[in-house]
């Protein structure tokens, strides 16, 4: 199954990752129409002809049977446990050209369906000494190599894939808690009370998209793998303006940000790509690139809501700016 | 005949004075309001609560780590005792017991007032991992509930033939009850051979099943990457807390079941003395281990760890911490050094401060890590920089409390709570200066 076909240069590199993907969309999803025009697969035919549209602009007339049936194609429990092969998903974060937009925990947030407070996307305004300039720091959930969450897990409920992405079954979570403790970086969330929106099962729930959430269970950022599945960036990544987050296949060495496609390896040798606390072991696959030669000053961050920027007014430098008027 | 006539009738289960029956209702109705509380919480949501994303164990969690840790006085009372062969222990053995089957069994219900999905709670064996703790934590405490059954049971074995026959005349349906539990003991050498051996294997499993709990409830967090938790010391630590605060409960428990049933002649200030040795003694063990946790990185002064135990030195819980320390553990020292100190009554003060102390302890333990993570509590609402329990949590602990009270309270009244048999063989051995097999 493996389709190793990939595109030159500077094209749209969702196109690329599309195509990347596609292979395992079929094996996962069932049927897919550019897979299919891809690897040249054959698949039984059911008879039924239909006409669709190629995302190059061509109509052509494929078998009812190798339409791919997604979005409407579900990844049960089940199924989301095995990831989608071949893959090594990994994200690079520019923290250099971050300026607290938000549009990624805006897109996010409204992707997954979360309140205001419940941020699978954190940014955090760091300082990483006294003299060091402060900076701010999107943090989704590293999706670690040795993710204490799932050695901690007692049901098996939150689990690692063969693509690296470590997701949660909310139907088999028991609410311990566990897990939100043993993370290093405080990326769990839980859902500590009964919802609305909970019962809202016109989407029947699949761990890769969380939706409906559940009462005490726990959800965190889960890199978006229905959208990886369409052959697009996980939301954070498509709704920054900055292009702050490149996201991309390890296996590949590639990674995007949606208008640039860089070698991974390459772009984390020249900018001095790092993991968070490598120390502690648990490996990451969420790189950040040092907060050099920014594009903005930290304070263009701070224009958000009053609301937004209340929940930072115990940050030393906030009350540092606040003091200089800079606020 | 009359020595043991009066024995029985001192030993023998007493019914509620008017005392004991407001005792034991004020247990009830906080019981009762308890479950009522919980039942609220069931259908609300833990958004009853006081928890929040990172404060995400409150007192649940403390309150169940110190229904372990007490429950560990079974194990290092009575087996150790015994083993060592110390005589003195003989009057407070059963209290001992009686106080780890109570803890333990509330340990196994609280734990689970924490969880997010009770109604999923048999995930825990369908989709059980063996690497996760929690499930270290699931094996564990079932077991060290069998085993602390047993060593109640075991020796309470003639006792209830005794009560038998005591009640026969006045409470026959009583009676029959402790007849069918006494297994048809008849007291033939057989049987006490049987019960002997049973006793000392009993005596000596409970031993590593009470130190692989206390190891494993420390293992909870020191697996975990938290300062504060995340210490080589924390299986030493809790082994020595948990007998501060089992000793701690037994000298109180010991203290008011002397006096409501007046056994002044049976648990003496000689017995007292010894407890209050035993107390001193764990408490300088955990003194030692405090130290190790609290003062030793101080050295190295890891940015980290000097934020948590400034945190705690002069933080939200300084004052907690600091009445933790001094109140639960120093005073305790002083005062137990003393022998004016380990009389009955100043005892009993020490021992309510040590167990209020260690239930803070656990408290400290818990949450103020949670408070200091790797990263910056950051971008969130300013409430969840805090955490103080909410009502329901206070009502739902309480009547955790009260339902080990209860358990307590209702052992008490229907079992000899000092071994009856045995004291009336140590009696028969002073006087024929024979020494006693235990």
């Amino acid at each position: 199954m493996a389709n190793k076909k990939t595109e030159n240069g500077s094209e749209n590199r969702r196109n690329f990752l599309r195509l990347g993907l596609m292979s395992s969309v079929s094996a996962v999803a069932g049927a897919s129409l550019i897979s299919n025009l891809a690897t040249g697969e054959e698949k039984k035919a059911s008879g039924e002809k239909v006409r669709v549209l190629t995302p190059d602009g061509k109509m052509v007339e494929v078998d009812a049977e190798s339409i791919n049936n997604y979005p409407e194609a579900v990844i049960t429990p089940e199924e989301s446990r095995k990831g989608i092969p071949d893959k090594k998903f990994v994200m690079v974060i520019d923290l250099s050209k971050c300026k607290n937009a938000r549009k990624c925990v805006e897109g996010c947030q409204k992707a997954h369906k979360l309140d205001d407070h419940q941020e699978f996307m954190k940014v955090q305004l760091m300082q990483n000494n006294e003299e060091g300039s402060p900076y701010w720091l999107p943090k989704p959930c590293f999706h670690c190599d040795e993710p204490p969450c799932v050695t901690v897990c007692p049901t098996g409920a939150t689990f690692k894939r063969d693509d690296g992405i470590v997701l949660i079954d909310n139907e088999r979570c028991i609410g311990c808690k566990f897990c939100i403790t043993s993370c290093p970086y405080s990326a769990r969330t839980f859902n500590w009370g009964h919802k609305e929106k909970f019962d809202d099962k016109s989407q029947p729930y699949s761990p890769e998209t969380q939706v409906p959430a559940a009462e005490g269970t726990v959800m965190k950022c889960d890199f978006c793998p229905d959208m990886l599945r369409q052959g697009k960036l996980p939301y954070c990544a498509s709704s920054c303006p900055m292009g702050v987050i490149y996201f991309g296949d390890k296996n590949e060495d590639i990674v995007t940000n949606g208008t640039e496609t860089v070698s991974f390896s390459q772009l984390i040798k020249d900018r001095g790509g790092y993991r968070h606390l490598e120390h502690l072991g648990t490996k990451p696959n969420v790189y950040y690139l040092p907060a050099v030669n920014r594009q903005f000053p930290v304070e263009r961050g701070f224009d958000v809501d009053e609301e937004i920027l209340d929940r930072y007014k115990d940050v030393p430098i906030v009350k540092e700016f606040k003091e200089q008027g800079k606020l | 005949m009359k020595a043991s006539d009066t024995l029985i009738n001192d030993l023998a289960p007493q019914k509620f004075g008017r005392k004991g029956v407001i005792w034991t209702t004020a247990l009830i109705i906080i019981s009762i309001a308890g479950i009522i509380a919980y039942i609220d919480q069931v259908i609300k949501g833990q958004v009853v609560t006081n928890m929040n994303d990172y404060a995400l164990w409150g007192i649940y969690i403390s309150n169940f780590v110190f229904f372990v840790a007490t429950s560990f006085v079974g194990a290092v009372t009575v087996a150790v005792l015994r083993l060592t062969d110390n005589a003195w222990r003989t009057p407070i053995v059963r209290i001992a017991e009686i106080i780890s089957v109570a803890c333990i069994i509330m340990a196994g219900l609280t734990i689970m007032i924490d969880m997010g999905r009770p109604d999923r709670l048999m995930n825990l064996f369908i989709h059980g991992r063996m690497q996760s703790p929690i499930i270290w934590d699931v094996i564990i405490i079932p077991t060290y509930i069998v085993i602390c059954l047993l060593l109640l049971y075991f020796p309470l074995l003639p006792d209830l033939a005794i009560l038998k026959k005591h009640f026969s005349q006045t409470h026959p349906k009583l009676s029959k009850w402790y007849g069918k539990f006494s297994l048809n003991w008849t007291g033939s050498d057989k049987q006490k051979k049987i019960q002997l051996k049973s006793i000392h294997i009993i005596a000596i499993l409970i031993i590593p099943a009470g130190f692989i709990l206390q190891t494993v409830d420390a293992w909870l967090f020191s697996t975990l990457f938290r300062v504060g938790w995340d210490s080589t010391n924390m299986g030493a630590y809790f082994i020595s807390g948990a007998s501060v605060a089992g000793v701690g409960a037994l000298v109180t428990v010991v203290y008011v079941i002397r006096k409501a049933n007046k056994l002044e002649n049976y648990i003496t200030e000689y017995h007292f003395d010894k407890l209050g040795k035993f107390l001193v003694l764990t408490c300088l063990i955990y003194l030692y281990f405090n130290i190790n946790e609290y003062v030793i990185p101080e050295f190295t002064s890891k940015k980290e760890e000097v934020t948590h135990l400034n945190h705690l030195y002069s933080g939200q819980y300084a004052p907690l911490f600091w009445f933790v320390i001094i109140g639960g553990l120093v005073i305790p020292i002083i005062v137990l050094l003393f022998k004016k100190g380990r009389k009955p009554l100043p005892m009993f003060y020490i021992g309510l401060l040590v167990v209020v102390g260690s239930w803070w302890k656990r408290f400290l333990i818990v949450t103020p890590t949670l408070l200091q993570p790797f990263l910056p509590i950051q971008g969130v609402p300013e409430s969840w920089h805090h955490y103080f329990p909410s009502i329901h949590e206070w009502v739902i602990t309480f009547a955790t409390l009260a339902m080990a009270l209860l358990i307590i309270t209702f052992l008490v009244r229907y079992l000899p709570i000092i071994p009856i048999q045995r004291t009336a063989d140590e009696q028969e051995a002073t006087k024929t200066n024979k020494p006693l097999s235990s």
